[in-house]
C-alpha cells in the first residue's frame, strides 16, 4: 500500500484525487467506488484474460469497467444520494482513472483471478488512503468541518479570531498536499528517493 | 568601541561552535548572525549573487535600505488615513508625528512575525542541511509586511510566511533556487485563503488604537471595479495619501527606492522600464477601445494605482526570479506590466493583477531565457559556418 502507491508513487490518479477531496465523505465514498470497481475488474479481466484478443483487449476492459462504474453510480444514487450529486460526474470518470486501466494492464491480463482481486484491491486502498487522509486535512482547515460535523466551532475557535482558509478548498492545495505526503513518504523511505 | 566589543565576542564564543566544540551542531546558526553583524570576508562564490562581487548580503541589505523611503511613508499613511477617517467620522486629526508612531505601532508587529517567523524556518533549514544561512529572507521578510493590508491578523500572516518560505523556496533548495518571489507567494496565499481580509473597502485602514469599529476606505481601483471614478486625484496617489497596502501607496517613496536599485546597479534598468512600458502599452489599448469607465482611464493612472509600481521596482526585478538575459529581461517586463493591466481592467473578481501577473511570469522566465539562448547559439553557429569554421553541436 505504501511502497507502491498509485497516487504517491506511480502518480496515477490526481485528478479525481483534486476535485473530490475538499471534504471527508466524497473523498470516502470515492475511495470505497474505486476500490470496488478496481477489485472486481480485475477479478474480471483475470477470468477472461486466456479469450480476450490482444488486439481488441482495451475495449473489452473498457466495457467491463464502464458496467461496473455505471453499477456502482446507480448504487451511489439509491443510498447515499446527496454524496452521489456532490461527486457528479467524478464516479463516471472513474472509467477513465489511469488506476484502473493500468492496473488491468499490468497486472490481471497476465496473473490468476485470486492474484488479480488482491491488488485491486490493495490499490483501490492505497488510492484511498490518500484520498482520505486529504479530505481530513481539507475539510478540516478549509470548512472547519469534519464529515459535516463542525469542529472548530465546537472547540471555540472562531471566537478567538480563527477563521477557515479558502486556499485548502482549491484544487492547487490538494496538489500540494499530495507533494507534501510524497515529501514526507520518501523522507521515510530511502528506498524511492531517485537521484 | 561598541563593535569591538561585539567582534571580540564573537571571536571569544567563535570556537565552540566550530568543528569539535561544544555547540557545533549550532554553527551555521552563529555564522548566521555573526555575518549577518559583520561584512564576512569572502564574496558568495555561488547561488543568485554568482555574477557579482559583493556578498550577497550586502546586496539584500542595498534593497532593504531602497525599501526604507516607502516603509516610512507608508508607516505615516496608516496613521493619516486612520485620522482621516476619524475626521470623517467627526472625530480629531492626528498630529504628523502622531501618524507616523501609530503607523509604526501598526506595522512593528507586523515585521516581527515575519521575520522570526521566516527566519525560524530558514536557520532550521539551514541546520539541517548543513549549509551556511542564505540571506535571500532579509529582503522578502522586509516587503510581505509591506505589501498587505494593515489590518491582516498576525497569525494569518505567519501562516503566509511560513507557507512562502517552505514551499516557495526551501522545496525548491533555498535562496537562489526559487522560481517564484517569496514575498508574492506569501501575499497569493492571504489572498486566496482569506480574501475578505485582502480585499474590500474594510480592510485598509487601521481602527484607532483603542480597538473602535473598523474604518471603511476604498482603493481606487476598488472603487473602480465597482464603476465608480476614483475619488482621489492623481497627485494625491503619486504622493500616495491614499487607502492601499501598507507600503505600495506612495510613487515618490518607491521612486527613491527605485533611484537607489538603480544606481547600485542591483535592478535590472530593463526590467523595469519594460513594466512600464508594458502597462502603458495595454493601458492605451484599452482607452482605444474605451468601452467602460475602467477602460477610458489614461494610461498613467495605471502606474500610480494600487501595486503597480511597488511591483515593477522592487519585485519584477527580483535576481532570483526574473529573466536573466537582457532581450529576456524585456520580454519578460513587458508582459507582466501588460497582463497586470489586462488583469485590472478586464476581470472583477481581481481588483489587483500586478501580483498574479508577476507570479505568471516568474514561471515562464526560465523557459524565455531559454529560449533566447537556443536563438543565441543558432545564430552563432550559423555565423561560425558561414565563416567556414567546424561547429561542435
Amino acid at each position: 500500500m505504501a511502497k507502491n502507491n498509485p497516487i504517491t508513487v506511480q502518480v496515477l490518479g490526481i485528478c479525481s484525487c483534486l476535485a473530490v477531496t475538499a471534504q471527508l465523505k466524497p473523498a470516502f465514498v470515492m475511495a470505497v467506488s474505486v476500490t470496488v470497481v478496481v477489485a472486481l475488474s480485475n477479478l474480471i479481466i483475470s477470468l477472461l484474460r486466456n479469450t480476450i484478443p490482444p488486439r481488441i483487449r482495451i475495449i473489452v476492459q473498457l466495457v467491463v469497467v464502464s458496467t461496473l462504474v455505471i453499477l456502482v453510480n446507480q448504487v451511489l444514487q439509491a443510498f447515499v444520494y446527496d454524496v452521489s450529486k456532490q461527486l457528479s460526474v467524478y464516479v463516471g470518470l472513474i472509467i477513465t482513472n489511469c488506476i484502473v486501466m493500468g492496473r488491468l494492464e499490468a497486472f490481471a491480463m497476465s496473473h490468476k483471478p485470486m492474484e488479480s482481486v488482491m491488488d485491486g484491491i490493495g490499490n483501490g486502498l492505497g488510492y484511498g488512503v490518500i484520498l482520505v487522509i486529504l479530505g481530513f486535512f481539507r475539510e478540516l482547515f478549509g470548512s472547519g468541518t469534519l464529515w459535516g460535523y463542525p469542529v472548530m466551532e465546537k472547540l471555540g475557535l472562531y471566537n478567538i479570531g480563527y477563521e477557515n482558509n479558502g486556499l485548502v478548498i482549491m484544487a492547487p492545495m490538494a496538489l500540494i498536499l499530495v507533494g507534501v505526503i510524497i515529501w514526507i513518504q520518501r523522507t521515510k523511505d530511502k528506498d524511492l528517493q531517485e537521484n | 568601541m561598541q563593535m569591538n566589543g561585539l567582534r571580540n565576542f564573537i571571536d571569544k564564543i567563535k570556537p565552540t561552535f566550530s568543528e569539535g566544540g561544544k555547540l557545533s551542531w549550532l554553527s551555521q546558526t552563529f555564522g548566521g548572525f555573526e555575518t549577518f553583524a559583520f561584512t564576512p570576508n569572502k564574496v558568495t562564490q555561488r547561488g543568485s549573487h554568482v555574477r557579482d562581487a559583493v556578498d550577497m548580503k550586502r546586496a539584500m541589505i542595498t534593497v532593504v535600505i531602497a525599501l526604507v523611503p516607502a516603509m516610512l511613508f507608508g508607516m505615516w499613511n496608516i496613521g493619516y488615513q486612520t485620522s482621516e477617517a476619524l475626521v470623517a467620522q467627526g472625530g480629531e486629526a492626528f498630529g504628523w508625528w502622531y501618524c507616523l508612531w501609530f503607523g509604526f505601532v501598526r506595522m512593528l508587529p507586523m515585521l516581527v512575525v515575519s521575520y522570526v517567523v521566516g527566519l525560524g524556518i530558514e536557520f532550521t533549514y539551514a541546520q539541517i542541511r548543513g549549509h551556511e544561512v542564505y540571506e535571500g529572507y532579509l529582503v522578502s521578510g522586509f516587503i510581505i509586511p509591506m505589501i498587505v493590508p494593515v489590518t491582516t491578523p498576525l497569525w494569518q500572516l505567519a501562516l503566509a510566511v511560513a507557507f512562502a518560505v517552505i514551499f516557495a523556496k526551501e522545496v525548491f533548495g533555498g535562496t537562489g533556487m526559487n522560481f517564484l518571489n517569496p514575498a508574492l507567494v506569501a501575499r497569493a496565499f492571504l489572498f486566496f485563503s482569506y480574501p475578505t481580509h485582502m480585499s474590500g473597502d474594510k480592510v485598509w485602514i487601521a481602527a484607532d488604537m483603542w480597538g473602535s469599529d473598523a474604518l471603511t476606505g476604498a482603493t481606487p481601483m476598488g472603487e473602480l471595479a465597482t464603476g465608480m471614478h476614483p475619488q482621489a486625484s492623481a497627485l494625491d496617489m503619486i504622493i500616495g495619501t491614499i487607502p492601499g497596502s501598507t507600503c505600495e501607496t506612495s510613487v515618490i517613496a518607491i521612486a527613491l527606492g527605485a533611484l537607489i536599485l538603480l544606481i547600485s546597479g542591483i535592478a535590472s534598468w530593463r526590467t523595469m522600464l519594460a513594466v512600464f512600458i508594458g502597462g502603458g502599452a495595454m493601458g492605451l489599448l484599452f482607452n482605444a477601445i474605451g468601452a467602460n469607465e475602467y477602460m477610458q482611464l489614461p494610461f498613467y493612472y495605471h502606474f500610480i494605482m494600487g501595486g503597480f509600481a511597488f511591483g515593477a521596482v522592487f519585485m519584477a526585478t527580483d535576481p532570483v526570479t526574473s529573466a536573466q538575459t537582457n532581450c529576456g529581461k524585456w520580454i519578460y517586463g513587458i508582459l507582466i506590466g501588460a497582463f497586470a493591466v489586462l488583469l485590472r481592467v478586464l476581470n472583477p473578481a481581481y481588483p489587483e493583477g500586478m501580483m498574479l501577473s508577476i507570479l505568471l511570469m516568474n514561471c515562464f522566465a526560465p523557459l524565455i531565457d531559454h529560449c533566447i539562448i537556443q536563438q543565441n547559439i543558432k545564430k552563432r553557429q550559423r555565423r561560425a559556418l558561414a565563416e567556414g569554421k567546424e561547429v561542435k553541436a
